[in-house]
């Protein structure tokens, strides 16, 4: 298995146990979607895939080798990216330097350049506003560049954080669009984590449910959408 | 008039010295979230090596350069075996807060006694790279001298070349991407324990810069550097401590206004007049005259 | 609050004896450790207690000590209104800057006190009526004849002084026990959560500093006493230092603790004294070790027991029963 793989993965806040054995794998190439309401922890499983928060027991592999304990500037030299809660761009640097950021680590201007093209030609938005400053860009653009930052990094994994947090629909849908077409292309892996559990489970092929710290129910998107008890019970509708 | 431009031409020498000052402080704050006081101490070591190369080989540059690269290694060391242990330990209980500025303060003792007993309290001196004497013009010799030109020009070539670096390179884009939004930075892969050490190098470079320029019409001594640090300290304050062309633009306001309380009212207010700016500044404005409308991060 | 009483009489008592039974040196240290302790209680009750830091009491000592000397060679007074007066003009003082630091952070609030500390005893420099580098003559006088010839001029140092900081140690004690010092604690922990339960923690953090400047300027006064004479030198930047050391040492929310940081900072000259004679005593040794061993001290308490070493002792006692 050389994809994501999650085993009995524990996290806590100080005193509070956010995380309980979660459990997931996810191929690589495939859209995982991690579903849950407010607080339930995806973004806590997230910041500890990507090592910006320490777990207290557990493992998490990719390809093959652990994750937990890597820093998360070695994270991103081993493929893995992630897109952090909130439009992570920088707003004090222009929309070109937020890109170029992505790339520093390679050292490799020309390849920078090149992924920086491809970043545009997928949002050709972002190009139109190459050297104002991140501040001025609307919600949508920053997420946006955002995602556009992580694949100047060219990943292999991608960890998404609520893409479409304070987002207006038309927006949200185009991003998801987005999010679908590049993996395809990209043959990126996909972790995202989406209170939009609809959306999220429309363009992905597996689906983990999370409640409280604990995974509730994991499988295949489309069952998970089909499953009247699961649609009741956490999905809300 | 004539006195006017003098005391505009002398304080900008003066300003220009302590922009190096507030630059390096600005630099730390910015990466570290820390007031270090020991930067005094490390520009105050920084020039004894240049004023030991200088005295050996007659060569002032020379010195220049020693002390450039002796406050780089030193502010580097500083962040790497000092400042990261700190925060590893002092992290917790009411100290936590003042833990980080009481350390700084405590190696700025350490760096002066250390100093103190290599090189000895009597006050030194290092030869000027160029003519003390002020200029003639027509029959009138005004006090503005070809060191005071040299000086600026110094500082000039040194802030344009930091301009450069911030602005047009990688690295300088790690620095900023690390001081504004450090996890951010993390995430795009950026190393910024690295890059913080480094920021911690070029500011201890650019004060050793300072220090030398300051003693090359002046003595040096243990404690020849402190004023600087409080100027400098000013100087970042009025330009809101994070923005490094605030610091700048703050150092040369004040490096003018100083000097002409010095030429027009006494040597005896310009300390008072100082810190009278200082605390205007706090209750006026407290993010500086750079602020934006918006208020910043912490 | 009787018991107290009865513990700090106690306490004088003890001190009247021991001050009668070891040699002057040891006296004149006493009264040093006396002047270090209310110094040092100024700092913890703002930094311990208010959770403010200031790094410019040596500067606030300056204030104290030359308001006593100006007092007592111009009005001619007793030496306690000389004291007193350096409480009440270290306390206006303190009132200014509290009014001015209750509304700065952290690190402009401490570049602001060491701006002082670096720039006050300067500016005395500067003015004639300030005695300039020699500094003011600060004179209590002759130990009454009552006490009998034995009575040497160090050992009446040490009594006002022992005296004025039990008076000291037990108001500060009283006000950090009072619905003040809840107070204090309750804005150190929660700034935010204090002004919603409605405290004005501007105005208090205003009032901890005044009381807190009062303390410095009268330590400041007896400082001035034990040396006989105020100058910039005598309050220097590295006063401020060692101040801020012992506080450190001390515990910097410990009032108990300042008696022992006081020890502390007479004993390290004397320490430095010892190390340097036996390495030859060269000027530079003997002007440098002393700050030497007091930044390594201040450096490595800050790093390892941040929080005074009382407190790492309170965590293992806590450990312990915890087993």
């Amino acid at each position: 298995m050389s994809g994501l793989a999650v085993t009995r993965l524990n996290v806590s806040h100080g005193a509070i146990h956010a995380l309980h054995d979660i459990t997931f794998s996810v191929e690589p190439g495939q859209l995982a979607a991690v579903i849950g309401s407010n607080g339930a922890g995806k973004t806590t499983l997230l910041r500890t895939l990507s090592g910006l928060k320490d777990a207290s027991s557990g493992a998490a592999q990719w390809e093959n080798r652990e994750m937990l304990g890597v820093k998360p500037e070695d994270l991103v030299r081993r493929g893995i990216s992630h897109v952090s809660e909130g439009k992570s761009v920088i707003p004090e640097l222009t929309v070109k330097e937020n890109l170029v950021l992505g790339g520093i680590w390679r050292g490799d201007k020309a390849d920078t350049a090149q992924a920086i093209e491809e970043v545009v030609e997928l949002f050709p938005r972002l190009g139109e506003r190459m050297s104002q400053s991140a501040d001025t860009l609307s919600g949508g653009e920053r997420q946006m560049l955002a995602i556009g930052r992580a694949l100047v990094s060219r990943p292999k994994l991608l960890l998404l954080d609520e893409p479409s947090l304070g987002l207006a629909p038309l927006v949200i849908e185009q991003i998801f669009q987005t999010v679908d077409h590049l993996r395809h292309k990209l043959g990126l892996t996909v972790v995202l984590v989406e209170q939009n559990a609809m959306s999220a489970l429309e363009i992905a092929d597996i689906g983990i449910i999370i409640n409280l710290g604990h995974v509730v129910a994991t499988g295949k998107a489309k069952e998970l959408i089909d499953d009247p008890a699961l649609r009741a019970a956490y999905l809300g509708y | 008039m004539q006195k006017v431009i003098e005391t505009l031409l002398i304080g900008l020498t003066t300003g220009s010295i302590y922009a190096l000052m507030s630059l390096a402080l600005v630099l730390v704050w910015r990466s570290t979230r820390v007031i270090n006081f020991a930067q005094a101490g490390q520009a105050m070591f920084a020039t004894y090596i240049g004023f030991e190369i200088s005295s050996r080989s007659g060569i002032f540059w020379l010195g220049l350069l020693f002390a450039i690269v002796g406050g780089a290694l030193l502010g580097a060391g500083v962040d790497y075996f000092f400042m990261r242990v700190l925060f590893k330990h002092a992290n917790t209980g009411p100290a936590a807060v003042v833990a980080p500025v009481i350390a700084t303060l405590g190696l700025l003792g350490l760096i002066r006694s250390v100093v103190g007993l290599t090189w000895g309290g009597e006050f030194k001196t290092i030869e000027a790279p160029a003519s003390t004497d002020g200029y003639t013009i027509g029959s009138t010799t005004i006090p503005f001298s070809a060191l005071n030109a040299l000086i600026i020009i110094t500082v000039s070539i040194i802030l344009i070349g930091l301009a450069l670096l911030f602005q047009r390179t990688n690295l300088g884009l790690a620095l900023r991407a690390s001081a504004y939004a450090p996890e951010i930075a993390k995430l795009a892969g950026i190393r910024t324990a690295q890059t913080r050490t480094i920021g911690w190098a070029i500011a201890g470079g650019v004060g050793g810069v300072a220090g030398m320029l300051v003693t090359s019409n002046n003595f040096l001594s243990p404690y020849s550097l402190d004023l600087l640090l409080v100027f400098g300290f000013i100087a970042a304050v009025i330009g809101g401590l994070e923005s490094m062309v605030g610091a700048v633009i703050g150092a040369l306001v004040l490096g003018i206004g100083l000097t002409f309380i010095l030429n027009y009212v006494g040597t005896s207010l310009v300390f008072i007049g100082g810190f009278t700016v200082l605390i205007l500044v706090l209750l006026i404005k407290p993010d500086g005259i750079m602020a934006k409308g918006k208020g910043r991060r912490a | 609050m009787r018991k107290k009483i009865a513990f700090f009489i106690l306490l004088g008592w003890a001190l009247l004896i021991i001050g009668d039974r070891v040699d002057e040196l040891r006296v004149y240290q006493g009264a040093q450790i006396a002047m270090y302790t209310i110094a040092l209680a100024s700092i913890v009750l703002l930094t311990g207690y208010s959770g403010q830091v200031s790094l410019g009491n040596g500067a606030m000592m300056a204030v104290g000590g030359y308001s006593a000397a100006l007092t007592l060679n111009n009005l001619q007074t007793p030496i306690w209104f000389a004291f007193l007066m350096a409480i009440l003009v270290s306390a206006c003082f303190g009132s200014l800057l509290g009014a001015a630091a209750a509304r700065l952070s952290g690190p402009y609030l401490a570049g602001t006190t060491l701006a002082l500390a670096v720039g006050l005893p300067a500016i005395a420099n500067q003015f004639s009526f300030l005695g300039g580098e020699p500094g003011l003559l600060f004179d209590v006088g002759f130990p009454p004849e009552r006490f009998g010839e034995e009575f040497t001029q160090y050992k009446w140092f040490f009594w006002i002084a022992s005296v004025i900081a039990l008076l000291a140690l037990f108001i500060t004690s009283n006000i950090l026990q009072s619905r003040f010092g809840r107070t204090w604690r309750a804005i150190r922990g929660n700034s935010l959560a204090a002004e919603l339960a409605g405290i004005h923690s501007s105005r208090m953090k205003v009032l901890a500093f005044t009381i807190s400047s009062a303390l410095a300027g009268l330590a400041g006064a007896v400082l001035a006493m034990t040396i006989s004479l105020v100058a910039p030198g005598a309050y220097s930047l590295t006063l401020s230092f060692a101040l801020v050391t012992g506080a450190v040492l001390a515990g910097v929310s410990s009032l108990p603790g300042v008696v022992l940081g006081g020890a502390i900072l007479v004993a390290i000259p004397e320490i430095a004294d010892a190390l340097a004679g036996r390495f030859g005593n060269a000027d530079s040794l003997n002007n440098y070790l002393p700050g030497l061993i007091t930044s390594v001290l201040l450096i490595l308490s800050v790093i390892y027991t941040p929080n005074g070493p009382g407190e790492n002792l309170r965590k293992h006692l806590r450990k312990k029963h915890a087993h």
